[in-house]
């Protein structure tokens, strides 16, 4: 007892305030509803977190207390009652649905229009399926290949568990919890996620999809995603699906993390289709999401999004550009309809020399929705030569809908060259007329019109994605002008 | 081929077309001319169903149908083509794929399969080649950054391409040189049949010099009050249209 110190002391009042200050049995699958260290405590010991884990938790918990909700977004939303939300709940592996017939049926419509496969389609509603034989297989050889490479693609609780010391590493390190409040809370309460790592010089063969992912563990709405592209590395990683997801969680805040090693390349793509609410604005997922890349020298980041979904959307997929001669890209397709709002862009720091980013932002606005691009090009001190380009459409398909251009440019290197170009039009009846008279329906004319408009944002999307992504701008879209 | 009948129609209000007959057989080429304001875009915009104007008495048969409940597009399906005088720009839709959207939605309305990519092609280098249309404009977006020039040749790249039975030129010549003005007419001429009608609008009688018209009518203040062969088009040419305003106005 003679070496027992005050730290030790402490220590072990931490402990007891655990074992006894917190009443949920560890057994039970669910956490109370609410925000407290112990929650945090419970998510982590559920998890089987190392301490330095938890520690980062309850640290960020703390700094999210002292933060409030930003409001300078160009959104209007009833806040989110924090305390009112279950932070924990054991993956499931119960189904949404007993059988195929208890779909909502215009969502079986819109994924056939998708040209989603009816397998696939059961498979994304959750209905209790004898798991499709050729999906496993594809999924397995996928994995051994990876692992030949010594690509790293799992879950973000298995990398805690697996690769500790990368997580450690790097967790944190490009979108710190003091960053914002989303971020913060994120860091407290995030229940899973994706973690990606392609050591040094390989180039991964193939598109990482989450789609291979998420069959094994529900995500959860606070998700945490980390592509570590070591030196020389190239990766191209797709999140999300075009199919419509419905999700009884209202709040959506996500992290995701992007690190670009030297001479490395990240490739990042998203089509976003969360429920946007019904047609009078009720309900719908509110998604705030903290997207952030870094890059080394001679490397590159390319964040490519399509969002068409979620009640309210707040985001703005970054580049901190740290290393000489690297590369950020931002291309943005965003749609809103009925009641949505969207508040995103993008945000370029550069901070090394020779470095070079490029912003295109495609917004489109119907019924009565809200499109908003916000964006800032910062050019450091250091930043010889830095250039950016930016370009930011609006297309209006209705009277009542409306589009907003934020740019901020904050320039502190002579040397630097930035460019800046922004178009707002209204869909024009003279082409749709024009379409008409060629024997084009009006539904296709649009859907032309329309893709033709983002044909640049689209481009960047690997293939099969991007015939998805045009499919869903037309969806998304349908008998929306006036 | 097309009957028109009595047909009145507004815009905003104010009575544009009072009164126009109007009939167009198979094989035939028909000119209207007339001073501005007279109807003549007004009439090409009615017939292929612009939604801006309100037909309030009249009727119009293209093909045994009443022309006038088709939507516009139907129309279109149904082989009725306008050549526009102000074609429009469709940033990011190349020519190729507009046409082939074009082509297919006309097969399937017909109950036929979509078009082979290979004879789709084919039909493409075919087809511009009647408009010296240079091939790299057909991958490019619809008519942006097209000249004038262009554009009107696009235009009658698009008819040859959809083999239209009624084709309404609205003002081709206008913003062609001679050179241009050739090129488009011939192309016109060669895609001709004893199948199909042109009905051509201009304001001078220099197009009918390469289009050939075996009727000539006159639009005045929203009726055709005058109508005649070939010849009538030169009499224009010579005397204007003031005797054509003093004698019915």
């Amino acid at each position: 007892m003679a070496n027992y110190t005050e730290n030790e002391l402490a220590k072990d009042l931490e402990n007891q305030e655990y074992k006894f200050g917190f009443t949920t049995n560890i057994e039970s699958d669910k956490a109370p509803k609410g925000l407290n260290e112990d929650i945090i405590r419970f998510i982590s010991a559920k998890k089987n977190e190392p301490e330095w884990l938890l520690e980062f938790r309850l640290n960020a918990f703390r700094i999210w207390k002292e933060m409030t909700e930003p409001e300078w977004a160009h959104v209007q939303y009833e806040k989110p009652d924090f305390q009112d939300i279950t932070y924990y709940a054991a993956p499931k592996q119960t189904k949404k649905y007993e059988s195929w017939d208890d779909v909502d049926p215009e969502m079986k419509e819109t994924m056939t229009k998708l040209g989603i496969s009816l397998e696939e389609q059961k498979r994304l509603t959750g209905v209790a399926v004898d798991f499709v034989m050729d999906s496993v297989s594809v999924a397995t050889s996928f994995k051994a290949k990876l692992k030949e490479l010594g690509i790293v693609f799992c879950s973000f609780s298995e990398a805690v568990q697996e690769y500790p010391d990368l997580v450690r590493e790097h967790m944190g390190t490009v979108v710190p919890t003091t960053d914002n409040f989303y971020a913060a809370l994120n860091s407290a309460v995030f229940t899973d996620g994706s973690f990606c790592y392609i050591p040094k010089g390989v180039k991964c063969p193939m598109e990482l999809s989450t789609y291979f992912r998420i069959n094994e563990a529900g995500t959860g709405q606070f998700e945490r995603t980390l592509v570590i592209a070591d030196e020389g590395a190239y990766v191209s990683y797709l999140e999300g699906c075009t199919a419509p997801q419905r999700d009884e969680n209202q709040l959506h805040a996500a992290v995701v993390e992007l690190i670009a090693k030297d001479n490395a390349e990240i490739k990042y793509s998203t089509v976003q289709n969360w429920f946007p609410g019904d047609k009078e604005g009720k309900g719908g997922v509110f998604n705030f999401v903290t997207k952030r890349g870094i890059c080394g020298t001679n490397s590159k980041i390319s964040w490519t999004q399509v969002e068409t979904g979620s009640a309210v959307t707040w985001k703005y997929p970054s580049c901190i550009l740290k290393g000489d001669n690297s590369v950020g890209e931002f291309y943005s397709v965003a749609v809103t309809n009925n009641f949505q709002q969207a508040d995103t862009g993008t945000k370029m720091i550069h901070l090394g020399k020779n470095t070079k980013s490029t912003i295109i932002s495609k917004g489109i606005s119907a019924g009565k929705s809200q499109n908003s691009y916000r964006g800032l090009v910062q050019i450091h001190k250091n930043a010889d030569n830095a250039r950016n380009f930016s370009q930011c459409d609006s297309l209006l398909m209705t009277d009542t809908c409306g589009a907003h251009t934020f740019p901020y440019i904050e320039c502190k290197n002579p040397t630097a060259k930035i460019e800046h170009e922004a178009t707002t039009s209204k869909i024009g009846e003279d082409q749709i007329f024009y379409c008409l008279q060629r024997g084009i329906s009006e539904e296709k004319a649009i859907s032309l019109i329309v893709n033709g408009y983002c044909k640049e944002v689209l481009n960047q999307l690997p293939m099969e994605f991007a015939v998805e992504a045009q499919k869903l701008l037309t969806i998304s879209l349908e008998g929306s002008v006036g | 081929m097309i009957k028109i009948e009595n047909l009145h129609a507004n815009i905003d209000g104010k009575e544009i077309l009072k009164g126009l007959n109007l009939e167009v057989n198979a094989g035939e080429v028909h000119a209207i001319m007339g001073p501005n304001g007279a109807g003549k875009s007004t009439l090409a915009s009615i017939l292929a169903g612009k939604e801006d104007y309100e037909v309030t008495a009249g009727s119009v048969t293209f093909e045994g149908k009443n022309l006038l409940e088709l939507e516009t597009d139907e129309r279109a399906k149904e082989g009725l083509f306008l050549a526009f005088q102000y074609p429009v720009e469709i940033p990011g839709v190349s020519n190729i794929n507009f046409l082939r959207t074009a082509l297919n939605e006309k097969r399937e309305y017909h109950g036929q399969e979509p078009i082979s990519a290979k004879e789709f092609m084919e039909m493409v280098r075919e087809k511009s080649k009647l408009v010296e249309l240079d091939p790299k404009l057909a991958s490019r977006s619809v008519n942006e950054g097209f000249s004038g020039g262009e554009k009107k040749r696009n235009e009658i790249f698009q008819m040859a391409m959809l083999e239209p039975k009624l084709s309404i030129l609205d003002e081709t010549d206008s913003g062609l040189d001679i050179d241009a003005l050739r090129i488009v007419a011939g192309g016109v001429n060669a895609l001709k049949s004893k199948d199909n009608a042109t009905i051509v609008i201009t304001h001078y009688q220099r197009l009918l010099d390469y289009i050939v018209p075996d009727f000539v009518h006159v639009l005045f203040d929203g009726k055709i009050v005058k109508s005649g062969p070939k010849e009538l088009a030169l009499e224009l040419e010579e005397k204007g249209y003031d005797w054509i305003k003093a004698e019915f106005a």
